[in-house]
Order: C-alpha cells, then structure tokens, then sequence
C-alpha cells in the first residue's frame, strides 16, 4: 500500500505522468538538472541545470474532452540564466550551474523568480507578450525606417494581437556579497526580502537593492584553522517574517529571530539530537551533515535531511526529532565505498507534500522514497523509462539487505551510485510530483479514477 | 576524496582511546566501515569528519593562473611555436607554461537545454 495525503487512510497510487529530457548514452554535464520547483500555485515547474539555464513549464488547462489527461506539463519557457565566470583575483572559477530556483508569489500578470549560482542571485521577470503595435508612422512593418519624404498622412498606432511570446528578463542582478558558495536562497513571507546563504554566511536583500545586503549570520572563525563547520541550508519561516532556520554539517539547526539583533549569530532555538557517544565512528559527523532543512507548510515543524536519515522536528521541542525515517539505513554497512567514491557527501534534498502528512526524498538507483507521517507506512518507488507507459502505475520497489533476495527485489550491490535523485518536487495543493533523474525530469500523478 | 593527511602536531588521544574500546564492544556496521577505511588508507586523519573536508568544500573552484606567465608564454608565441601540451589537453602541468591553445574549452552550454526540446 501506498502512502499519500493522509485523510481517511485513502491510498494513492502514483502513476507515470510525463518524462522531460533525452536518452543519451553519455550523458552531457550541462543537461544534469540541479534543482526543481514549483511555484505557489502549481501551475509552473522551474528546473535549473549545471549549464545554467533555466526551463519552465506551465500546466496546460484541464479538458472536458480528455479527463484522462490531468494537466499535462509543457515548455513554456527557456532561458540562460547563469553563465561561467572566472574570478581572476582570486583564481576561482565560477560555475553557472544553477543551485537553486525560488518562485515569488504571484501578484500581476508576470511571474518573478530568483536563481542563482555559486555567487550570483538574480531575479528573473517572465511575462507574456500577446499583441504588438502595428501602423508606425516612421518605420514600416518589418522594422526598416520609411522615407519620411514618401509619408503623406499620419496614422496612429494599433495594438494587434500576435502569436503569444514568453519573455524572460533579469530584472535584478545581486551580485558580490558572497565570497563562499551559495547553498539556499528563500523569499521572506513579507515578498519584500529574501535571504542567501553561503557555507560561512547569511545575507538579507531587499529585492528592490541590489548593491546593498544585510549581513544577518556569520559564522565564519577569527582564526580558520578553528573552522568546525559550515552551513549547508537556511530557509524562512513560512509566515513569520522575522524567523528563518539554517542547519550545519555537524547536523544542528539554528533557529533565528531578527527581531533580536541586526547580527543573528546567538541563535533563539537550537536543534540537536544527542548522539551516542559508543556509535561514533570516522563517519559520523560526515553523515549527520544536513543536507536540506525545509518547514512544514504549517509553520510548526521542520524537515532535516542527512545522509542516511529523514527527520521531523517540533519547532517547540530542540532536543530531539519528533519523528525519524530511513532512507537506505542499508547503506551503513557500505560507507567506506560510499566515502572513496565520494557518493557520501551527495546532497539529498527533501519535501513536504501540501498537507504536511507526507514527505518525499530521493536515494540512489533513480529510486525516492516517500513516508506518510500518520499511517507510518513507507513506499520506494523508481523513476526509469522502464515504467514509462502512460498512466503506468509504479511498482513498490524493494532493496533486499542480503540473505535469499526475492525475484522483484534488488540487492544492495547492484544498487548504481551513479543515479541519484537528489531534487525533487511535490505540488503545493495536489499529488503531482517532479523528480530529477540526473538529466531527465520525471511528473509523476496520483490515478485518476 | 580526501588527501591522506599529515601526522598533527598536536597528539591524539582520543583516537587511541576509540580504539580500545572498539575492540571490546561489537562492532556495528559503521565500525567495521570504519576499520576497513583505516585498512586501506593508515594515514588517514585522526579527526573525523572534520575540517579538512571543509576547507576542501569551502575551497571548491579553486584553479591557479598566473597571468604573467600566461601573457609571457602568449608573447613568446609570436615568436615561435612552443611545443603543444600532450594528448591529455586538460591536464595542464609541472613546467609547461599555459597558452591559449592548452587550456580546455570552457564548455559550451549556451545551446537550448535538451528538457525544452
């Protein structure tokens, strides 16, 4: 059975829905996706990559003529949003590749997003162009300067509508405030601020000035030799303005009140679960690095996501989580491979589905796991092209951990490293998922009866 | 992946006393991990986790130019052909001064994302 949004223990069955992106062979650095997201409504889907271009896709509206195809996702725009760089001074290249993408609510006709790279944010306008003047006076249709000598009358211009056209402008560029990589960027409840976060530091902007940030964190030491640990996520309290979360690579989060000083380094909740001293290995503090913090969409809770673990936090208890998930706990008898081959410092990230009852994260394999938090059941299921007929209802998948392996399951070894889903996706209100399968984007839909 | 470390200067206690007691409990799967990672790499940090990973995450990017070599070996050319960089274009190193033609393309990504094909 199947977990999804909780009420009435109602099952949901996840189905193939559509599949973004080529089969390749080899696949090509630039295509590998970086990040997903939907915006507040559902209705678009940005996905950054390592080449630094950004796609959106919009939802097509549902028709009574084909109920069978609830709102299928296509392209509604592309654009370069970030490009290489080389930062002479300090013979550092800089990466375009996209890290994250947050949509802005909407509030015209134009939508407004910010991405951003390792030390660039910026924040892009898309709009739609639907009508276009026509009946210059001084230029003619094609653009080309009339003879003003040939003009014998004066015409006043007309709006005509023309095919629709999906502009992408930058409409800020916030550059220079971060001399380490940027790992979050969140957009303040009040729209008007929003934070980023690099691995020592946290700086607030106002989305109208670009030349000037708040410093609000610093963690960096006096001394780097005494350098302990950095930050590796922040986000914004979703209706508290004045409240965001960062987490560290020793697997704490910090809670903040900006009300409490313009320097928020004495943190106003701390989160952290005692770690039994017996366990400790080489690898413990490398897997408690949390990956990704995300509140709930209530408010009351956060999500941290380390190595090998999901878990649920009270904002109002610090000292342990309230609830623990396993993603591939089979994975702690691999960990030295997992160390030489690097794969145990990949970045998985985590979701809350709409109702908070449900959240989803990525492992390798192209498989993602989701745990219902009220019924405590879990599901693995596999992004492939294997299961990509339409509608197709995904198949439970199973790791087995040794001993008789099962005809459907897949044993530990036989796992592939080199397929990780590290970002994905839930819609705000509905059972649509998007998962990242390196270079190919998957939607995933509940059936539809 | 980490670099075998140099012995510190400051002496190690705690790991010694880790693993003494590791030998008396059972091992857990991280622990025999563990032993197996120090099996094959002896010179491995005593501290876990800790900065050395950091400053390598911190100094991620980081490649080293030098543009008065770069502008001499530039002129240099004019002159004549210095002898190319071997078949391995990316691998720039030891005496061989960059120039223009050794160092590898920056990669073209200004081509339409396959994911809006």
């Amino acid at each position: 059975m199947i977990p999804g949004f909780g009420s009435l223990m109602q099952d949901v069955l996840w189905c193939f829905s559509q599949v973004k992106g080529t089969i390749d062979i080899g696949v090509t650095e630039a295509d590998i996706i970086s990040t997903v997201e939907f915006n507040h409504t559902g209705e678009l889907l940005a996905t950054g990559d390592k080449g630094g271009r950004v796609v959106i896709f919009q939802r097509e509206q549902e028709s009574k003529n084909q109920p069978h195809r609830r709102g299928e996702y296509n392209v509604y725009s592309t654009f370069q949003s970030h490009e290489p760089e080389f930062d002479y001074l300090k013979s550092l290249e800089i990466e375009e590749k996209i890290n994250k993408i947050r949509w802005l609510p909407q509030q015209n006709a134009a939508y407004f997003l910010l991405s951003t790279n390792d030390k660039t944010v910026k924040l892009w306008k898309v709009s739609e162009r639907d009508k276009r003047p026509e009946g210059y006076n001084l230029k003619d249709e094609d653009g080309r300067l009339r003879d003003p000598s040939m003009i014998t009358m004066l015409r006043v211009p007309v709006l005509r509508p023309m095919d629709l056209m999906v502009e992408a402008t930058p409409r800020r560029v916030f550059a220079n405030a971060h001399t380490y990589h940027i790992n979050s960027i969140s957009v303040n409840s009040d729209y008007e601020t929003y934070m980023s976060a690099d691995d020592l530091r946290i700086n607030l902007w106002n989305f109208e000035i670009t030349n000037q940030s708040f410093n609000i964190v610093d963690i960096k030491p006096a001394n780097m030799e005494e350098l302990t640990e950095v930050i590796t996520a922040a986000e914004f309290h979703p209706h508290h303005c004045n409240t965001f979360v960062y987490s560290s690579s020793k697997g704490t989060i910090r809670l903040c009140d900006m009300r409490t000083s313009a320097l928020c380094d004495r943190h106003a909740k701390f989160f952290e679960e005692p770690e039994d001293p017996s366990n400790r290995s080489f690898f413990s503090e490398i897997i408690s690095s949390i990956s990704d913090v995300k509140f709930s969409h209530s408010g009351r809770y956060i999500m941290t996501r380390d190595y090998l673990t999901v878990k649920v936090w009270d904002l109002n208890m610090e000292n342990r989580p309230i609830e623990t998930y396993q993603v591939h706990d089979y994975l702690r008898s691999k960990l030295c491979s997992l160390y030489e081959n690097d794969c145990i410092f990949d970045k998985f990230e985590c979701v809350w589905n709409g109702s908070d009852s449900v959240i989803m994260t990525g492992s390798y394999n192209n498989f993602f796991r989701m745990f219902d938090r009220n019924t405590k059941r879990d599901v693995t299921l596999e992004a492939s092209r294997e299961n990509s007929k339409p509608r197709a209802i995904l198949k439970p998948r199973k790791v087995c951990v040794g001993g008789k392996r099962r005809k459907d399951e897949i044993s530990v070894d036989s796992l592939d490293f080199s397929k990780k889903i590290l970002h994905t996706a839930w819609h705000p209100s509905e059972n649509i998922i998007a998962v990242a399968a390196t270079n190919n984007l998957y939607i995933f839909q509940d059936k539809v009866n | 992946m980490a670099a075998p470390l140099g012995t510190s200067a400051r002496a190690e206690e705690t790991g010694q006393e880790k693993q003494d007691t590791q030998e008396k409990e059972t091992v857990t799967p991280e622990k025999a991990e563990e032993a197996k990672l120090k099996a094959k790499y002896p010179n491995l940090g005593q501290k876990p986790g800790g900065s050395d990973f950091l400053m390598k995450r911190l100094q991620k990017g980081q490649k080293y130019f030098d543009s008065g070599d770069y502008n001499m070996a530039k002129a240099k050319m004019k002159n004549k052909q210095l002898p190319s960089a071997g078949p391995d274009k990316n691998l720039v190193t030891g005496d061989h001064i960059p120039t223009p033609q050794d160092l590898p393309q920056r990669k073209s990504s200004l081509v339409t994302s396959k994911l809006a094909g």
